[in-house]
C-alpha cells in the first residue's frame, strides 16, 4: 500500500466532509477555467493579428464601435457613407483595394448579422495569411448568399436553403419578403465570419424597404461631400429630386426611388493600401487616415488601436480582478481543506500510532496526511476543469446569443497545465499544519 | 537471543514536576522463539517496558538489543523500520485502523517494512487466523474477537522475530479467550517468533512455560 491509497482511505472514511471541500475547490477552478478559456477566447477574438485590414472607414463617431460593428458585428452600425464615397476610396491611387459592406438586418432564423458586400471580400485575407475558403458557387445573383459556417450549423443551412432577413434592432418585427438562397458555404475561421450571413451588396440594395426619401439621401451627400451650391454636382442633384418627384406622382406609390448611386449607401469600407517602394503599408495608412479625418465626415480607422485600448484598459482589467477573485475562492477552499483534515487530528491520533507502532517512520504519517490533502485539492482541481467546460458547454449558446462571441467550450488554455502543479502546491502548504500533527503525535501517549 | 535489555532506566515527568520512575531494569533475556508471560499490578510499567523493547518509546538509560542489534542507539526512523520488520505487535483492543479492511488492515503492516508486499501471505494469514471468508469485512463488521485475531495476522505479517502483545485476551469474552491465547501460542511457534505476552489473568499465564512478574526484576521505588 503506498501513501496515496492510505490516504484515499482516510478520505473516504470521511466522504461528506472530504467530497464537500473537494467540491469547493472543484467550483473555484470551475470558475477559474470559465473565466481563463472565455478571456482566452475574448484574447483570440480580439487579438489584432486576427483583422487582415489596414483601414477601416465609416462615419464619423467611436472609433471602437467602428471596428466592433464593420469586423466584429456585435455593435450596431454607427451611420452610413455614400456609395460614391466607397468608389472614390476604391479608386485612390494610394489603396490597393477597397471593400464595402452594407449592415442592419439579420436572418429571422437565429438572428445571425447579415453583411452585405462585393465578392472582393472573399479574396483578400480576413488575418494574415488567411484566406476565406468557399465551398459551393458563391455570388451568381443579387440574393445568392453565403454563410459562415457556424450559421449552417446551426440553422441547419446549406447550399440551396432558402430564408428570409428581419430588419436588425432589438423588437422590430419588420419582415423582408425577399428570398435569399445559399450559395456558399464558408469554412470554418473562428472569427465572426463564422456567423455571419453575406449577401451581395446588390441584393441588399434591392430589398424593399431599405431605400430612403431622395431628399433626405440626397441631404446627406451635399453635406459629406460638401457640394458647392451652383456646380455640376449642385445641378445633377437638384434634377435628381425633380426627376424622382415626377416618377413618384406617376407611379402611385409603387416608386423605390431613382437609380442613382446617390440613393445607395453603404456602412463602413475595408482598405488595403498599397505600400509605396521601401516604405510600410502602415506609413500610408497613417497619412491617409489623417487626410480622411481632415477632408470628409468620415473616419478612417486602423484596428488595432482601439481594439489594443479596449484590451488592455477594459477587458484586460476585467479579466485580473475575476482571476484574482477565482483565485481567492481556491485559496480559501483550500482553508478548507486545512480545517476539515486539521479537525479529524484528534481522532486520529490513535490510528496514527498504531500505524507508528507498526513501523511507519513520523515522516511517513507527515506524507500520508499531506498526500490527503493533495488528493483532496487535485480531486478537485480534475472536477473544476471537466466542470468548467462542462459549464462553458452551457453558457456557450448564451454568451454567443449575447455576445456573438463564439466560446468553444473545449477550447484549451495552456494556462490550465499550471492550474494543477498549482493546486499541488496549495495543497501541500494546507497540508504541513495536519501533516506536523501527524508528525510529533506521542505514539506511547495513544496507544 | 530474541531479546536483551541491560541496565535500562525510564522515569516519567509528572505534571507537577517530580520524576517517577517506572523502570529500572538491570538484565533481561528472552531466547529466539522463547514463549513468556509477564504478569504484574497494574500501573507497574508493563506497557512501558513493550514500548521501550518495541522502540516505542527510549530508555533514559541502558540497551536494547533485538536479534543481536542494538536499538537503542539507532536514529528513529531506522529504529522505526526495525520495529516493522522485526516486531510484531498486539494490544488490547482497537489494534486496527476503521477505514481499512481485515486483508488491507494486514497489508499495512506489511506496507512500513522494507519487504515486498504480499497479498498472498496476508490471505494466507487472515485463513490461517480463521478469517479467510471476512478478508474484506471492515473492523466495525467483526466481533471483538474476530479483530483480535486480524491484529495477530498482521503481527505474524512481516516474519518478525518477536511479538509483543499487551494484555491481548483482557477485552474478549472468557469463552474465547483461550481461543485467541492458543492461535497466538501456536502461530508464534509456527512462525518460530519470540512471544512476550503481558496478561493479569493467573490462568492465562499459568500456560506458559515462563512467567514472570514485572516487580520481581524491575527494581523501581528505592529498591535498587
Ligand atoms: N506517557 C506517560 N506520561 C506520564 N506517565 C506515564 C505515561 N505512561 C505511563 N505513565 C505512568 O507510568 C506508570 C506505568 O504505566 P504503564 O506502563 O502503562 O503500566 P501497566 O501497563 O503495567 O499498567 C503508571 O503510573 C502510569 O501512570
Ligand atoms: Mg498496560
Amino acid at each position: 500500500m503506498n501513501l496515496f491509497s492510505i490516504a484515499f482511505k482516510s478520505i473516504k472514511q470521511r466522504l461528506l466532509t472530504s467530497t464537500l471541500t473537494s467540491l469547493s475547490v472543484a467550483l473555484g477552478v470551475m470558475m477559474m477555467i470559465a473565466v481563463l478559456v472565455i478571456f482566452g477566447i475574448v484574447d483570440r477574438t480580439f487579438n489584432q493579428q486576427a483583422i487582415g485590414y489596414d483601414l477601416i472607414v465609416g462615419p464619423k463617431g467611436s472609433d471602437l464601435q467602428l471596428v466592433l460593428s464593420s469586423v466584429y458585428r456585435i455593435a450596431p452600425a454607427i451611420e452610413t457613407l455614400p456609395y460614391d464615397y466607397y468608389q472614390q476610396l476604391k479608386n485612390d491611387p494610394r489603396v490597393e483595394e477597397a471593400i464595402p459592406i452594407t449592415m442592419g438586418d439579420v436572418t429571422q432564423q437565429g438572428g445571425f448579422p447579415v453583411v452585405g458586400t462585393e465578392t472582393t471580400y472573399f479574396l483578400r485575407e480576413y488575418a494574415p495569411g488567411k484566406k476565406l475558403l468557399i465551398r459551393g458557387d458563391g455570388f451568381r445573383e443579387a440574393f445568392d448568399a453565403i454563410i459562415g459556417a457556424e450559421v449552417a450549423r446551426q440553422n441547419g443551412w446549406d447550399i440551396g436553403s432558402q430564408f428570409t432577413l428581419v430588419h436588425g434592432g432589438a423588437e422590430s418585427d419588420c419582415h423582408h419578403d425577399e428570398k435569399f438562397t445559399v450559395t456558399g458555404v464558408l469554412k470554418r475561421t473562428g472569427t465572426p465570419n463564422d456567423r455571419t450571413v453575406f449577401t451581395h451588396l446588390n441584393g441588399f440594395y434591392a430589398i424593399a424597404g431599405h431605400e430612403t426619401p431622395v431628399e433626405q439621401m440626397v441631404k446627406r451627400y451635399r453635406e459629406f461631400f460638401r457640394v458647392i451650391p451652383g456646380g455640376e454636382k449642385d445641378q445633377e442633384l437638384k434634377d435628381l429630386i425633380k426627376q424622382a418627384k415626377e416618377e413618384e406622382a406617376k407611379s402611385h406609390g409603387h416608386y423605390h426611388g431613382p437609380d442613382s448611386t446617390v440613393m445607395k449607401d453603404v456602412s463602413a469600407i475595408f482598405l488595403i493600401m498599397k505600400a509605396p517602394p521601401g516604405e510600410s503599408a502602415a506609413t500610408t495608412s497613417i497619412l491617409f487616415a489623417a487626410q480622411v479625418k481632415k477632408g470628409f465626415q468620415a473616419q478612417a480607422v486602423n484596428p488595432i488601436f482601439p481594439m489594443q485600448r479596449l484590451m488592455t484598459q477594459f477587458v484586460g482589467n476585467i479579466r485580473q480582478v475575476l482571476l484574482a477573485l477565482t483565485i481567492m475562492i481556491i485559496v480559501v477552499s483550500g482553508i478548507g481543506i486545512f480545517v476539515s483534515i486539521y479537525n479529524s487530528m484528534a481522532d486520529r491520533r490513535r490510528e496514527i500510532s498504531i500505524m507508528r507502532a507498526l513501523g511507519a517512520q513520523r515522516t511517513t504519517v507527515f506524507a500520508i496526511i499531506l498526500a490527503e490533502s493533495i488528493l483532496l485539492c487535485f480531486a478537485g482541481g480534475v472536477a473544476g476543469i471537466l466542470l468548467g467546460h462542462g459549464l462553458l458547454f452551457f453558457v456557450a449558446p448564451i454568451v454567443e446569443a449575447k455576445s456573438g462571441l463564439l466560446v468553444d467550450p473545449f477550447s484549451f488554455e495552456p494556462i490550465e497545465l499550471v492550474l494543477l502543479p498549482a493546486l499541488i502546491v496549495l495543497a501541500s502548504i494546507v497540508g504541513i499544519i495536519p501533516g506536523l500533527t501527524a508528525y510529533r503525535t506521542d505514539v506511547a501517549k495513544n496507544l | 537471543m530474541a531479546l536483551e535489555l541491560k541496565d535500562i532506566q525510564k522515569s516519567y515527568r509528572e505534571p507537577d514536576g517530580t520524576e517517577l520512575p517506572v523502570l529500572n531494569v538491570e538484565h533481561f533475556l528472552l531466547g529466539d522463539t522463547e514463549q513468556m508471560a509477564l504478569v504484574g499490578a497494574s500501573g507497574g510499567g508493563k506497557t512501558t517496558l513493550l514500548n521501550v523493547i518495541s522502540g516505542i518509546s527510549s530508555p533514559d538509560r541502558g540497551s536494547v538489543t533485538l536479534d543481536g542489534t542494538n536499538v537503542t542507539r539507532m536514529p528513529e526512523p531506522m529504529r522505526d523500520r526495525f520495529r516493522a520488520e522485526r516486531i510484531g505487535f498486539v494490544f488490547q483492543t482497537f489494534n486496527l485502523l476503521q477505514a481499512f479492511s481485515a486483508l488491507e488492515n494486514v497489508l499495512l503492516g506489511m506496507s512500513f517494512s522494507g519487504r515486498k508486499v504480499s497479498r498472498t501471505r496476508a490471505k494466507e494469514l487472515l485463513e490461517h487466523v480463521g478469517l479467510g471468508g471476512r478478508l474484506g469485512h471492515k473492523p466495525a463488521q467483526l466481533s471483538i474477537g474476530e479483530q483480535q485475531r486480524v491484529a495477530v495476522a498482521r503481527a505474524l505479517a512481516n516474519k518478525p522475530s518477536l511479538l509483543l502483545a499487551d494484555e491481548p485476551t483482557a477485552s474478549i469474552d472468557v469463552a474465547n479467550q483461550e481461543n485467541i491465547l492458543n492461535l497466538i501460542r501456536k502461530s508464534c511457534e509456527e512462525e518460530k517468533v519470540a512471544l512476550l505476552l503481558v496478561t493479569h489473568n493467573l490462568d492465562i499465564a499459568q500456560q506458559f512455560g515462563r512467567v514472570e512478574q514485572l516487580a520481581e526484576f524491575n527494581k523501581v521505588g528505592g529498591q535498587s
